[in-house]
């Protein structure tokens, strides 16, 4: 890889504050880009990434700073940059009603690309992004991962210098990630710059540098490696053989721990700087610790400072929920059927109470529509779905009164304030004796604080989040679904998040949840993997990533799983379609 | 557990991933990338002088933009709905179901006289078919039944009626004068009240004289004539008022919709970071819905001459002129709108309350304009629907009338050139 040393983009102390916000989206950031390599722009959502990005496209100006692409001003010479680079916004920027050819004419036709090097390039792209059979196919009836293919080959039309992807993994299984990082890895080659923005830390750690946004500002700017060195010998394994997540929550709570997750059947522990004791024997655990290589996500959670120290305030607040043994989640041969395509096709599986189930599959594989089925908000084609014992399909409304559920979009009252959003979900709930008091105590434990009286259309995506999840618990149900809780959330947040969810099932409480964060399905007791309709997979998350184990990948991530037992069932079922 | 647990996460990208190149083929994706590379090199600006840096126009995006726009607007299906279904529904509506002419008015006529003149006035009235006449003598007595919605107006024969009216012999004003009162809380009503009786005194003059045999028109104070619509029928006033309508959700409603559609799905995002100019992107708006508006407008020009027998009196030519220019103001109100409110809720209402609502209802298509209050009736100037329904009645039913049509042609193009302006001082080639 031939290396330039000179950057495509420069920016000193590049600020935007966009009127009527309290912050600015992005303040003093200094990043040079350099072409011939990924760089990687990483960090939650609200960071400034994409802000950054329509800057560098020529497609917002500026309040402060410098800004250099491509050797031009981009609020003076935004038609240059618009010419030289490719841009792919999120969500792809496609016209889903026109076909994959009419996408891919429109932009040649805007980019000027004309005659044999017009027919040369589709055959090219076509070919790179393996869509050639499906030119004439609408791009709304792509998949995600075709989706971003498209939107990809329709952003590389002109042989752009720079190359600009907002979030292109997002939406997209780990299959057509991994497909679109080679693509891109391609071109990169050939000598094209690349601003990859993701809040992936996995995809940001891939990048040759990375810059990494947090609330607008850069907390750092480098080679992924020079951060995660600063972990370096700071970061542990822990075996553990007894329940997982209680021994994460002991740990969490040793001050010198400032950062832990489930890793298979073991702790991964940062340990803060300095403090390099710690005695997993005294928190009752057996195992010893083991230093590991330290990832990305390891270093971006220490440099933030860890996640809030403490207990599950709302598990500690609910009542014990016996253990009974019974199955309180039952899905049997349970199918939907749009037209001739089968969303959901003989779904059976049954969750005891108090244990955590995990949902898990691609974009489009069914587990929405499995997920709504359960919850009753979706009339099942054929088989049935019990709750609690109850058949939704015939006392609903009494088995809908035992669960709670906490939507994938937030879908509570954005003009309504915290506290009204309570106070209507219990009225709803119907808790008519201490309404006021439930409200308040949940004010308390996801400790909203001034927040209270906020509309909550104008809180942060971590906030909105805590607010579903309280008005989800409000009637303290035995049954929890949890629908995508922690996409789109930093890990800081979803890290809270997860403590919480383990604190509930501590309590008894049964949750079914579905998340494409590989990482996260570690935290289940057990795991469905839902492909094309079908339940391909059940069971403990470790059980199938044994199940996947060879000689040359002795030990498979979750992530590894799933890929390997996906492509299993497409040989079986003859081939990719 | 024999394994050996396994430290490092697999990277999400495995190495192997990372060099090996995706091209099976082994070719480069771009060929010419030498030159691309040379630049990389020194990020040397392509200077003014590059094809793209100077032409705002390129005849090929611009074709680009409006054939896409074209395939958009044939699979959505609400597109053809708006031009050519909602035309239908409404011609049909106001063609046979709604029809404002009003048969039996309730009616008093007050007697101050009592010859044969004023009986036979009286008995003409009766015979009239949108007449229910209630005969009086006190004037008092038939207002006050007009006060309680009894009577929805009055005719007075004064007293001396008959021998002024029978004194005149040559058309000079002799001061025969009748009286109509009618109910002005319902001013459509009283129109046709108006109308009506004017029509039944004409038709009695005029037959009076036929049996006198003279071909003098005895002057009563009350000349009526019935221009344009002698037949006084609603439905060739609606009829070519509905096509005002369905003009303004065309240019106004669809397009704001549209663009503010394209700002929602982040496809407006992709095409600015492409060398587009924000020319062709208003005119890529622009002429395929103007292409639309048309369409729809001969469309709906056939079926009201070829179903509902509307007369065309005007050309085809002022028509196509007219209708031009109105949807060129309707494309720039939905085009500012839609650059202002990127949302389609917002456009929409937008849309419905500064295009739709003032077509329907301050275009003088329903409601005239002459019987509404003054401040309403100055505000009607401000919106275009009253000149092109003005326009469109003038052109159906009288005719081709230079003054009107070219007074009411400016003023429309005076209005999309200032939609136009605005939009274009504040459409930018950025986001906000």
């Amino acid at each position: 890889m031939s290396r330039i040393d000179k950057p495509i983009v420069r920016a000193r102390n590049l600020t935007k504050r966009f009127p009527k916000a309290k912050k600015a989206a992005l303040e003093g950031l200094d990043a040079d880009i350099f072409p011939g390599r990924i760089t990687g722009l990483a960090g939650p959502d609200g960071a400034g990434k994409t802000t950054f990005l329509r800057m560098v496209a020529g497609l917002l100006d500026l309040t402060e700073g410098e800004l250099t692409v491509l050797g031009v001003d981009p609020a003076t010479k935004a038609e240059e940059i618009h010419i030289r680079t490719g841009y792919m916004p999120q969500r792809f920027g496609l016209y889903e009603d026109l076909s994959v050819q009419q996408n891919m004419d429109l932009y040649a036709d805007l980019r000027g690309v004309q005659g044999q090097q017009r027919q040369e390039t589709f055959e090219r792209l076509l070919g790179f992004t393996d869509l050639k059979r499906f030119t004439d196919r609408k791009a709304g009836a792509l998949s995600g991962g075709m989706k971003q293919k498209l939107g990809l080959a329709c952003a590389l039309i002109s042989k752009p210098e720079l190359l600009l992807l907002d979030e292109p993994g997002v939406g997209v299984d780990p299959i057509s990630r991994r497909e679109l990082w080679k693509m891109v890895q391609a071109l990169v080659a050939e000598g094209i710059g690349v601003i990859w923005s993701t809040a992936y830390l996995d995809e940001a750690e891939m990048c040759e540098s990375v810059i990494v946004l947090n609330e607008g500002k850069s907390i750092f700017s480098g080679a992924p490696g020079e951060l995660t060195d600063r972990v370096g010998d700071r970061t542990f394994i822990l075996p553990v053989t007894q329940d997982k997540r209680q021994a994460l929550q002991r740990a969490l709570e040793v001050d010198s721990v400032v950062d832990g997750v489930v890793q298979g059947n073991h702790l991964r522990l940062v340990l803060r700087k300095g403090a390099k004791d710690f005695d997993a024997a005294a928190i009752g655990l057996e195992g010893k610790l083991r230093q590991v290589k330290p990832r990305f996500e390891d270093a971006f959670i220490d440099a933030l400072g860890g996640p809030r120290r403490g207990k599950s305030r709302i598990a500690e607040a609910l009542r014990q929920i016996p253990h009974d043994g019974d199955a309180v989640i039952e899905a049997h041969d349970l199918t939907k059927k749009f037209g001739d395509f089968a969303a959901t096709d003989r779904v059976t599986f049954a969750v005891k109470r108090g244990e955590l189930f995990g949902l898990l599959g691609p974009n489009g594989a069914g587990k929405s529509t499995t997920f709504k089925m359960m919850c009753g908000l979706l009339k099942p084609t054929s088989g049935t779905a019990r709750v609690t014992g109850l058949d939704l399909q015939h006392s609903g409304s009494k088995a809908r009164s035992r669960l709670g559920y906490m939507a994938q979009k937030f879908s509570l009252y954005a003009d309504l304030t915290v506290r009204q959003n309570l106070d209507f979900f219990s009225g709803i709930y119907g808790l008519k004796n201490g309404q006021k008091k439930a409200v308040d105590s949940m004010l308390e434990i996801f400790a909203f604080g001034d927040q209270a009286d906020v509309p909550s259309g104008q809180l942060p995506l971590g906030f909105k989040q805590r607010l579903s999840m309280a008005a989800a618990l409000m009637h303290e149900p035995d049954v929890l679904f949890l629908d995508e809780p922690t996409s789109g959330v930093d890990p800081i947040t979803r890290r809270e998040f997860w403590k919480h969810i383990n604190g509930l099932v501590e309590k008894g409480v049964t949750v079914m949840v579905t998340t494409h964060f590989m990482d996260e399905a570690e935290y289940c007791d057990r795991i469905g993997l839902v492909y094309r309709g079908q339940l391909i997979a059940l069971g403990p998350p470790d059980e199938l990533k044994r199940n996947v184990k060879t000689p040359e990948l002795e030990n498979p991530t979750m992530e590894d799983a799933f890929i390997a037992l996906i492509r299993e069932f497409d040989q079986e079922n003859g081939g990719k379609a | 557990m024999g394994v050996k647990p396994k430290h490092e996460r697999t990277p999400f990208f495995t190495n192997e991933m990372k060099t090996e190149s995706p091209n099976s083929q082994g070719e480069t994706l771009f060929r010419r990338l030498p030159s691309a590379k040379r630049r990389l090199e020194t990020a040397a600006p392509l200077g003014d002088s590059h094809p793209f840096m100077v032409q705002k126009l390129n005849p090929r995006r611009l074709l680009a933009l409006i054939r896409k726009e074209g395939v958009q607007i044939l699979r959505d299906p609400s597109s053809i709905l708006i031009a050519f279904i909602l035309p239908v529904i409404l011609l049909f509506l106001f063609g046979y179901a709604v029809s404002l002419d009003s048969t039996k008015l309730r009616i008093g006529v007050v007697m101050q006289e009592r010859t044969p003149v004023s009986e036979s006035l009286l008995a003409a009235v009766r015979d009239s078919k949108y007449f229910t006449v209630t005969p009086g003598f006190a004037l008092k007595e038939m207002e006050g039944q007009l006060v309680a919605g009894k009577l929805r107006g009055i005719l007075v024969i004064p007293v001396n009626f008959s021998r002024l009216f029978a004194e005149n012999t040559g058309g000079e004003d002799t001061g025969a004068r009748l009286q109509i009162i009618a109910d002005g809380s319902e001013p459509n009503t009283a129109s046709f009240v108006q109308n009506y009786l004017r029509a039944a005194i004409g038709g009695w003059q005029a037959a009076r004289a036929r049996d006198q045999g003279s071909n003098a028109h005895p002057g009563i104070e009350i000349e009526t004539r019935m221009w344009f619509n002698p037949s006084l029928e609603s439905k060739n006033y609606l009829v070519p008022g509905s096509i005002a309508i369905v003009m303004t959700l065309i240019g106004t409603l669809l397009t704001s919709l549209v663009v503010a559609r394209e700002w929602e799905r982040g496809t407006m995002e992709a095409l600015m970071a492409t060398p587009v100019s924000i020319q062709e992107l208003v005119l890529g708006k622009l002429i395929p819905y103007f292409l639309l508006g048309v369409g729809s407008m001969s469309f709906c020009t056939l079926v009201s001459v070829g179903i509902f027998h509307t007369p065309l009196r005007g050309s085809v030519v002022a028509l196509a002129l007219v209708t031009s220019v109105f949807l060129a103001a309707c494309l720039g109100q939905g085009l500012l709108i839609s650059t202002l409110a990127k949302s389609q809720f917002i456009a929409g209402q937008a849309a419905l309350i500064l295009g739709f609502l003032p077509s329907f209802q301050l275009s003088g298509f329903i409601f005239e304009i002459r019987s509404m209050p003054a401040p309403i009736q100055a505000l009607t100037y401000l919106f275009p629907a009253r000149y092109f329904v003005q326009s469109l009645h003038t052109i159906f039913l009288a005719g081709d009338i230079g003054a009107v049509l070219w007074r009411n042609g400016l003023i429309l193009l005076g209005f999309a050139t200032v939609f136009f302006l605005l939009t274009a001082r504040v459409t930018r080639k950025k986001l906000t």
